[in-house]
C-alpha cells in the first residue's frame, strides 16, 4: 500500500489542491484581519500590492525567495532519502563563519567574482560539515535525526555569538557583528532586470545568489531524479531494507544525503550577508531554515514547487511587512499569524482537502479517481 | 431456488488504458463459498476492491440481498455486511487483539465500555466457528495464521455476513490453511457467504461450492466445484493447455559452486534461527529447501545473499570466500555473479513507489550499462525495461508505471527478470511463485529449469511441497534451523511432510 490518497489528475494534484490550500489559509487569516477590526480585502490588496505592485517590491520578494529556496532545497534532499532535516537554521548560521572568514580575508585582494566562488565553497563546507556530526550520530549510533540537528541548532547559535562578540568582530566595535565587507565581498544587484521590464526600484537587496539558487534547484532536481546517487538516495528513502538488499550502505548514503542538504542549508547564508548587510550579524539567518520546512512541504518536495512556494513566502515576508506598516492596527506578530496559517494549511493539513476533492472527481468522472486498493502481496 | 447474496451486473472499472474489469456479471449465492481464479491481473482484486468500497465502478450495479446498493466506501460495504480480509493484513501492531478488533467500532465514548462489551462479543464469536485467539495478545507477537484469524474476528464483529478473502493463503503454513479452511466451512455452516480468491487450484477444489474463471479483465466461466476438474480450471484461466508439472531432463551436476559450511545465524533477538548447517551447491542443479514456514529458510537465504550476517560458518562462492560475519555486501556478491531473489518482494526486493523501470536495476544501478558517468543513462534503462517486460510477458506493458500498481504476480515477474536476466553463476530464489497464477508458475519454473540446464546453480526455498518436488534434483529439508534430511525429487510427500514436522529427528533423539 503506498498512499492512502486518491489518484487525481496531476493538475489537480499540484495545481488544484495547493491553491485551495492556500485560499482557505488566507480566509482564515482573514477572519483574523477582521478580528482586529481592519477589513480583510483591503488588507490582502495592500499584501499582494506590496509583494508584486511595484518593482521594489518585486525585488524585495525575489530577495526573500532567493533564501527560502535554498533551504527548501536543503529540506527536500534530505527527505528524498527519508531524512527530516530540521538543522538548517543552524547550518546556515555556522555558514556565516565561513563567509565571514573568506570575505574578512579576501575582499581587499580580490574582486566579487573571485570572492564569491570561495565563498560558496566556504559556506558550503560549513554547512555540510555541521550535518555531518548529526548524520553520522544517525548512521552509526542510530541518535534521531530531528533531536540532533535541533540540538545542533543551539550549539551554532552559540558558536556564532562566540565568534561575532570575537574574533570576527573589529577590535574597536560594539556591535556583535563583522566590519561591512569592502567590494570585494559585496554580491552585484540583480534590480537592474526587474527596471528592464519597466520598474522603477528605489533600493532592493535582490542580487545575483538568486540566480545561483535556481542554478542550484536545477542541480537538485537532476541529483535526485537523473543520478545513481539520487537514485540510491531514493532507494533508501523509501525503503531501508530495499537499500541494503540492493548494496546501498546505510552509512554512507545517509552521511552523504546530510551533507548535500547542509551544503545547501549553507549556501542560503550568501543571500542575506554577501548580497544584503555586507557583514555577518547577530541573527542574520532569522528563522529562514524552518520556513525551508514549510516550502519544501508545500513544494511536494520538487524543485519547481519549490521555487514557486519561496517565492509564496518571500511575498509573504514582502508584502506582511508593507502590511504592517500601512496597517497600524496589523501588528509584525499578526504577520507571522498569517504566515503559520499558511504553513498550517499548505504544510501540515496539507492532505486536508483531498478527500472532498477526490469525491467530487469522482461524481464528475469515476474514471479519472481511485482510492488506491491493498496492494497485498498477490492481491 | 438459492438466494443471492451478491450480484454484480455489467461492472466495469479502467485504469487509464488497462481494463481491469469489464461486463463482469457474477452472482454468489447466500451460505455457499465461491471462489475465483484467474491470471495475474486479471482483475480478480480490483472486483473485490469495488464490491469492499476502495474502488468505485464506472459502470454496472451491485445488489446485496437483492437490493441495489451503493457502495462507495469501506464504511459502506460494512453497513451491508460485506467483510474483507486484507492480504496484507491492516493491524496496529502493538494493539492487543481486543483493541484492534474494536478499532473503528468503538460503541462507547469510553474506551473500558467499549472493551469490556468487546470481550464478551468476542468470546461468543470465538466458540461459534473456533476462531480461538488470545484477546490480550499483542498483535506483533501473533504468527501471521493467528494474525489472520483477527482480521477475520474483525469483520464477523463488524457484523460481516459475506466474508471476501484474497489470496490468503499466500502467507500460510499448510496446517494453518487446514485450520483456516474449518473455519471457513464452520462460517459456512452458520450461513455465512465467503468469497475466496486464490492461486492454488487445490484450494478450490478442497473447500469451495462454485467457482468462477476470470481472464484479462472478463468472466470468463462459472462452474460447479463438483463438476470441473484442475485441469479444466487451469486451461479456462490461461487460454490454453497448462503443465502442471514442468517436465525436465536429469541434471548434470558439475563442480561446486556454493558450499556452505557450518553455518549459524541468529535473528535479531539473538535466537539461533539456522543452526551448523551445511551443503553444496553444483553448477547445473537446482537444490530445493523444504520446510515449513520460519524454521530458518529466510534467514539462510539472507545470510548467503549478504542481506545478514551470520554468526559463525563459512560460505564459499566459486572457491572464494565470502565474508558472511563481517563486511557481506549484497552488492558484492551480486557483482561475483549471486543473484537473489527476495522472499518479501514488497519491502526487499522491490520499492513500491518507483516507477517499473526504476526497480528493473535495483541493485545493479551501478552497472556502466545503465549509467552515463554520474548520470542514469535514462534511455538505456528503459529499453531495457521494456526488453524485459516483453520476455516476462509482465502486464501492463508500461515500464513507466508505478511499481505498486502491478498486480501480485506481475510485481513477482519484475524481479524474477531483473535477477535472471543478469545472467548470474548462482541464483538463489525464495519463494518463486507466491502469488503467482498457473501460466506464470510454468513459465517461471522452465526458466528456473533453463538456467540450471545452462549449468547454472540453483537454489530454492519454497514452503510449497509441490513446487519443491517438481522443480527440484536434490531436496533438503530444513526444521528448526537444521537440515534434518536431504532425498531426491522421487520423494513422496508424505516422507518429506514427516521431515518438515521434524518426526523422525525426534524418533531419533527417544
Ligand atoms: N491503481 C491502479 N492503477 C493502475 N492500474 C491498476 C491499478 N490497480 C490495478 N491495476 C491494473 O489492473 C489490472 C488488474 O489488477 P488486479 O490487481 O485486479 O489483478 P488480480 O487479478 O488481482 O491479479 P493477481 O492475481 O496478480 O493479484 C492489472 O493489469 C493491474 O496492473
Ligand atoms: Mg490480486
Amino acid at each position: 500500500m503506498s498512499t492512502p490518497y486518491a489518484k487525481l489528475p496531476a493538475w489537480a494534484d499540484y495545481g488544484l489542491i495547493p491553491v485551495i490550500n492556500l485560499f482557505v489559509a488566507f480566509v482564515v487569516a482573514g477572519f483574523v484581519v477582521l478580528l482586529v477590526g481592519e477589513n480583510p480585502f483591503r488588507a490582502a490588496v495592500i499584501l499582494v500590492e506590496g509583494a508584486f505592485g511595484r518593482g521594489t517590491g518585486i525585488a524585495f520578494t525575489l530577495f526573500y525567495a532567493t533564501t527560502f529556496i535554498f533551504s527548501g532545497l536543503s529540506v527536500a534532499v534530505a527527505a528524498h532519502c527519508g531524512l527530516f532535516n530540521i538543522g538548517g537554521e543552524g547550518q546556515g548560521y555556522i555558514a556565516g563563519l565561513g563567509i565571514g572568514v573568506v570575505c574578512l580575508a579576501f575582499d581587499s585582494v580580490l574582486p566579487w567574482w573571485l570572492t564569491f566562488p570561495l565563498a560558496i565553497i566556504a559556506s558550503a563546507a560549513m554547512g555540510a560539515l555541521w550535518a555531518l556530526i548529526p548524520a553520522y550520530l544517525q548512521a552509526k549510533r542510530g541518535s534521531h535525526i530531528v533531536i540532533t540537528t535541533i540540538m545542533f541548532n543551539f550549539i551554532a547559535a552559540s558558536v556564532m555569538v562566540y565568534a561575532l562578540v570575537g574574533f570576527l568582530k573589529p577590535a574597536s566595535s560594539m556591535a556583535p557583528q563583522t566590519r561591512t565587507f569592502l567590494d570585494g565581498a559585496q554580491l552585484p544587484k540583480l534590480n537592474w532586470v526587474i527596471e528592464l521590464f519597466g520598474a522603477k526600484i528605489r533600493s532592493a537587496p535582490l542580487n545575483i545568489s538568486f540566480l545561483l539558487a535556481l542554478v542550484m534547484a536545477y542541480l537538485v532536481w537532476l541529483l535526485i531524479w537523473r543520478t545513481r546517487l539520487g537514485y540510491e538516495m531514493r532507494t533508501y528513502g523509501h525503503s531501508s531494507k530495499a537499500a541494503r538488499y540492493a548494496g546501498i550502505s546505510e552509512i554512507r548514503i545517509v552521511i552523504i544525503a546530510m551533507m548535500i542538504s547542509g551544503a545547501l542549508a549553507g549556501m542560503m547564508a550568501l543571500n542575506p550577508t554577501m548580497g544584503d548587510q555586507h557583514n555577518v550579524a547577530l541573527d542574520f539567518v532569522s528563522g529562514a531554515g524552518f520556513v525551508g520546512i514549510a516550502v519544501a512541504l508545500m513544494g511536494r518536495l520538487h524543485p519547481v514547487g519549490i521555487v514557486l512556494a519561496a517565492i509564496l513566502f518571500g511575498m509573504l515576508y514582502q508584502g506582511g511587512a508593507e502590511l504592517a506598516f500601512e496597517m497600524p492596527a496589523i501588528s509584525r506578530d499578526m504577520i507571522v499569524i498569517i504566515q503559520g496559517l499558511v504553513i498550517l494549511f499548505a504544510g501540515a493539513l496539507e492532505h486536508m482537502f483531498r478527500p472532498y476533492i477526490q469525491a467530487l472527481f469522482a461524481s464528475i468522472s469515476p474514471k479519472a479517481v481511485g482510492i488506491e486498493a491493498v496492494k497485498g502481496k498477490g492481491a | 431456488m438459492a438466494q443471492a447474496a451478491i450480484e454484480l451486473i455489467g461492472i466495469n472499472k479502467s485504469f487509464g488504458a488497462v481494463r481491469a474489469n469489464r461486463d463482469i456479471n457474477l452472482e454468489i449465492v447466500r451460505g455457499t463459498i465461491h471462489g475465483i481464479v484467474g491470471e495475474n491481473g486479471a482483475g480478480k482484486s480490483t472486483l473485490m476492491s469495488i464490491l469492499y468500497g476502495f474502488y468505485q465502478a464506472d459502470s454496472g450495479e451491485i445488489r446485496v440481498g437483492g437490493q441495489p446498493a451503493s457502495i462507495k466506501t469501506p464504511n459502506d460495504a460494512i453497513a451491508l455486511g460485506i467483510g474483507m480480509v486484507h492480504q496484507h493484513f491492516m493491524l496496529v501492531d502493538n494493539f492487543s487483539v481486543l483493541e484492534n478488533v474494536i478499532l473503528g467500532a468503538e460503541s462507547d465514548a469510553l474506551l473500558k465500555k467499549s472493551i469490556a462489551k468487546a470481550r464478551s462479543e468476542l468470546e461468543r464469536l470465538e466458540r461459534e466457528y473456533g476462531l480461538e485467539v488470545d484477546p490480550d495478545a499483542i498483535i506483533e507477537e501473533l504468527p501471521v495464521g493467528l494474525q489472520q484469524r483477527v482480521e477475520i474476528l474483525k469483520a464477523l464483529y463488524r457484523g460481516a455476513e459475506i466474508l471476501i478473502l484474497d489470496e490468503p493463503t499466500g502467507v500460510l503454513t499448510p496446517a494453518e490453511a487446514d485450520h483456516l479452511f474449518r473455519i471457513l466451512k464452520q462460517l459456512k455452516e452458520q450461513g455465512k457467504t465467503v468469497v475466496l480468491i486464490t492461486h492454488k487450484l487445490r484450494e478450490i477444489m478442497a473447500i469451495t461450492d462454485t467457482v468462477s474463471v476470470m481472464r484479462q479483465g472478463t468472466m470468463v466461466a462459472t462452474r460447479e466445484t463438483k463438476k470441473t476438474t484442475v485441469e479444466e480450471l487451469a486451461e479456462l484461466m490461461v487460454g490454453r493447455r497448462v503443465l502442471l508439472r514442468v517436465e525436465k531432463g536429469e541434471a548434470e551436476a558439475g563442480g561446486v559452486k556454493l558450499a556452505v559450511k557450518n553455518l549459524t545465524v541468529k535473528d535479531s533477538r539473538g535466537v539461533t534461527m539456522v543452526d551448523d548447517v551445511s551443503f553444496d551447491l553444483r553448477a547445473g542443479e537446482i537444490v530445493g529447501i523444504a520446510g515449513v514456514a520460519g524454521n530458518g529458510q529466510s534467514e539462510l537465504l539472507e545470510a548467503i545473499s549478504g542481506i545478514r550476517h551470520a554468526v559463525s560458518g563459512s560460505v564459499m562462492l566459486d572457491g572464494r570466500p565470502i565474508d558472511l560475519t563481517g563486511k557481506a555486501d549484497p552488492g558484492e556478491l551480486r557483482d561475483r555473479g549471486l543473484a537473489h531473489v527476495p522472499e518479501d518482494r514488497h519491502h526487499v526486493g522491490l520499492v513500491l513507489a518507483f516507477e517499473e523501470n526504476e526497480n528493473s536495476i535495483l541493485g545493479y544501478h551501478d552497472d556502466p550499462r545503465y549509467l552515463k558517468g554520474p548520470l542514469l543513462n535514462i534511455e538505456a534503462i528503459r529499453n531495457d525495461a521494456k526488453d524485459k517486460i516483453t520476455k516476462y510477458d509482465i502486464r501492463p506493458a508500461d515500464c513507466r508505471l508505478k511499481t505498486a500498481n502491478f498486480s501480485g504476480g506481475n510485481q513477482q515477474k519484475i524481479v524474477l527478470a531483473r535477477e535472471m536476466e543478469q545472467d548470474p553463476g548462482v541464483l538463489i530464489v525464495g519463494q518463486p511463485t507466491r502469488g503467482v497464477d498457473v501460466g506464470a508458475i510454468e513459465f517461471i519454473h522452465k526458466r528456473l529449469i533453463a538456467m540450471r540446464d545452462q549449468g547454472k546453480a540453483v537454489l530454492v526455498v519454497s514452503v510449497e511441497l509441490d513446487e519443491i518436488r517438481s522443480l527440484s534434483d536434490r531436496i533438503l529439508v530444513m526444521f528448526a534451523g537444521r537440515i534434518v534430511g536431504e532425498r531426491g525429487p522421487e520423494a513422496t510427500e508424505g516422507e518429506l511432510g514427516l521431515l518438515m514436522a521434524g518426526v523422525e529427528q525426534r524418533e531419533a533423539a527417544e
